[in-house]
């Protein structure tokens, strides 16, 4: 087959995603028809190898009876490659396959979208791709409505330290659907982080750095709900690595630009703003105390190298309170993030092990947050995540004091 | 009578003094050699301890545990240690030298054992903070894992994994130094294997309950209405 040039790409990277992957082909294909008719578009989809039937769904993914119900009138031929990536299933390795593909075909713009994105309507589409394709933005992340307490690391820590180290107020710094531009996928392509482990687990977070230190506009588009993917406590530290592991290890190479940025300045936002749905969920909150506090005892050791006396002495003293007493405040929080982002900086031990000692430390974090917010408004839990993000940017300096060593 | 035992003891005295002439002079080039070896190995010392400065010896030394180790033992740094170790080592070197040009025969052959132990003390040395090093890291991550996925007594864990492979790396060293080889080993050997015998034994008999107890809550499917909802931190 050859495809040749074409306008628009969409990628969709996969591992053994044959239960959600062909609603979300199709409600590519009908965004991509109902809004995008007259452009040259294809459909990339990054296999990691599956052992299900999921490339095969993939290709087959049809929507022939929503065209022949809405009367639509296909007016270019939509292309749809499923390819398989060498190296193991990894969401980086996916994403610099469809870079790449972009690059190599000279796409206008491009989007991402993950295999599990069940909530995605063909309006995603136009959501994502628009402000790229016709306002000449960059970069656009999602904005969803997402429940409270969904994505609480990227409300505590991901959206707060990226606010205040970059100076840009992105809600999804690490988002699962994205779109970028045919200039940036060029400019990404050429970043040394292909040349380094963290390529395989953390490239999406540091596709939106490079795009925010390379000085090129981004935006971010309302897409609507997003659904929840059921998810075990021993996905924390993989999500730990993709994230925190991808914004530590982008500091160093970006230092000169983060160093010499102050405050945070919005970004655009198309359509509706970002909302909160407050149905309730029922949380095992004891246990997160329980693994917080066992963590800080067990991991003494560790903790003593990584963080500085003072944040440690207060780790324990919190850590001893009894839990109706307990909390984990918010400065402490952003202590204990800036202490290990300097001493990931210096690897002061594996940077791997920094990243999976957050973990139990970030639970605590979490029992916090959800304690204080169980009752809240949407109002005021938006109120608190703004104070947590102006109290990263308040406490920059101490970051530059820990990463140049004074204490 | 008298004559002839006069004749003797002159003759002997001569040969006395013959002989500390003959020895003297190799005594003064032995000191010679001796002092030339101080001013040898102190600049060795000065050259390795730059170097390992340069290549930040002592920060390995960190993430290796070792010095912490030696601070606990109220030690100089790693760097300051291995350099003092080397000026030792390569002054006593210098003196052997200088005691084989003394020419005293039994002497010479424990003077060129001793060089052909040396590449095996380095060997050794190398086993031991390898191990040390290898030890630190995996208990760590056995630390970390066990931590996060909230199994009892982590740190029993990650002192049995860091013991185990210190075992190893000691066994391993003194094989290479030569030192009681067949005890070390089969010491090691009756150690392990009593260790991995105890742990199947607690697993197999002792922690079938709390086994099968895990394998339900890892794997099965039922009742899953009743739990809590699983909070996505992305």
């Amino acid at each position: 087959m050859n495809v040749g040039e074409v306008d628009i790409l969409v990628g969709v990277p996969t591992f053994n995603d044959a239960k959600t992957v062909a609603p979300v082909v199709q409600a590519i294909r009908a965004g991509l028809l109902k809004y995008f008719p007259r452009q040259r578009a294809v459909i990339i989809n990054a296999d990691g190898g599956s052992k299900d039937p999921t490339q095969e769904l993939v290709r087959a993914a049809s929507i022939t009876d929503m065209v022949r119900a809405a009367n639509i009138h296909a007016l270019r031929t939509l292309h749809c490659i499923s390819t398989q990536y060498a190296g193991g299933a990894a969401s980086g390795t996916a994403l610099h396959t469809i870079v790449a593909a972009a690059d190599l075909l000279r796409a206008r713009a491009c989007a991402v979208i993950s295999a599990d994105s069940l909530s995605i309507t063909p309006e995603w589409l136009e959501g994502l791709l628009r402000p790229v394709h016709r306002e000449s933005f960059d970069l656009v992340t999602p904005l969803y409505r997402r429940h409270k307490f969904d994505g609480l690391l990227v409300r505590n820590l991901v959206y707060p330290m990226t606010r205040a180290v970059y100076a840009k107020r992105i809600r999804e710094p690490h988002p699962p659907d994205f779109a970028f531009s045919g200039r940036l996928a060029g400019h990404f392509l050429g970043e040394e982080i292909w040349t380094q482990d963290i390529a395989r687990t953390g490239a999406e977070m540091f596709l939106t750095v490079s795009a925010i230190t390379g000085g090129f506009s981004v935006a971010q588009s309302y897409l609507g709900p997003k659904a929840r993917v059921e998810h075990s406590s021993s996905d924390l530290v993989p999500a730990m690595r993709q994230t925190v592991g991808g914004l530590f290890w982008s500091l160093d190479p970006n230092f000169a630009f983060w160093s010499a940025q102050n405050g945070s300045q919005a970004v655009p936002t198309f359509g509706a703003d970002y909302e909160i749905a407050l149905e309730p969920l029922r949380v095992n909150r004891k246990h997160l105390h329980q693994m917080f506090v066992r963590g800080v005892a067990d991991l003494e050791p560790v903790l003593k190298t990584i963080l500085s006396a003072s944040t440690l002495a207060e780790l324990q003293r919190v850590a001893a309170l009894p839990e109706d007493d307990f909390c984990y405040s918010d400065e402490l929080w952003v202590r204990t993030v800036y202490d290990l982002a300097a001493a990931h900086h210096k690897t002061v031990i594996s940077r791997d092990h920094i990243v999976q000692a957050l973990a139990p430390l970030y639970r605590g974090k979490t029992y916090t947050f959800l304690a204080q917010n169980r009752e809240a408004p949407a109002e005021e839990l938006e109120r608190n995540v703004e104070s947590l993000s102006q109290t990263f940017e308040r406490m920059k300096p101490y970051l530059l004091e820990q990463w140049n060593g004074q204490k | 009578m008298w004559q002839i035992v006069v004749t003797e003891l002159t003759q002997a005295t001569h040969e006395i003094v013959a002989e500390i002439a003959r020895f003297l002079p190799r005594l003064v080039v032995m000191l010679i050699i001796v002092l030339i070896g101080w001013g040898a190995a102190y600049l060795v010392k000065w050259i390795l301890r730059s170097i390992l400065r340069l290549a930040k010896f002592d920060r390995l030394s960190q993430h290796a545990g070792a010095a912490q180790l030696l601070h606990k033992a109220d030690l100089p740094s790693p760097t300051e240690l291995l350099s003092r170790f080397v000026f030792w080592l390569a002054w006593l070197a210098f003196i052997l030298i200088g005691v084989s040009v003394l020419g005293i025969v039994g002497l010479e052959e424990h003077v060129a054992r001793f060089f052909g132990f040396l590449p095996r003390l380095f060997a050794a040395f190398f086993v031991f903070f390898f191990g040390l090093l290898a030890a630190s890291f995996f208990s760590r991550a056995a630390l970390l894992a066990a931590v996060n996925a909230d199994l009892p007594s982590p740190q029993l864990i990650s002192s049995t994994i860091y013991t185990l492979i210190i075992l190893l790396a000691v066994s391993m060293g003194f094989e290479e130094l030569g030192v009681a080889e067949t005890t070390v080993v089969v010491a090691f050997g009756i150690i392990f294997g009593a260790l991995m015998m105890g742990l199947a034994l607690a697993f197999g008999l002792g922690g079938r309950e709390l086994a099968r107890r895990f394998l339900e809550r890892r794997f099965s499917r039922e009742k899953k209405e009743e739990r809590e909802d699983e909070l996505s931190p992305l």
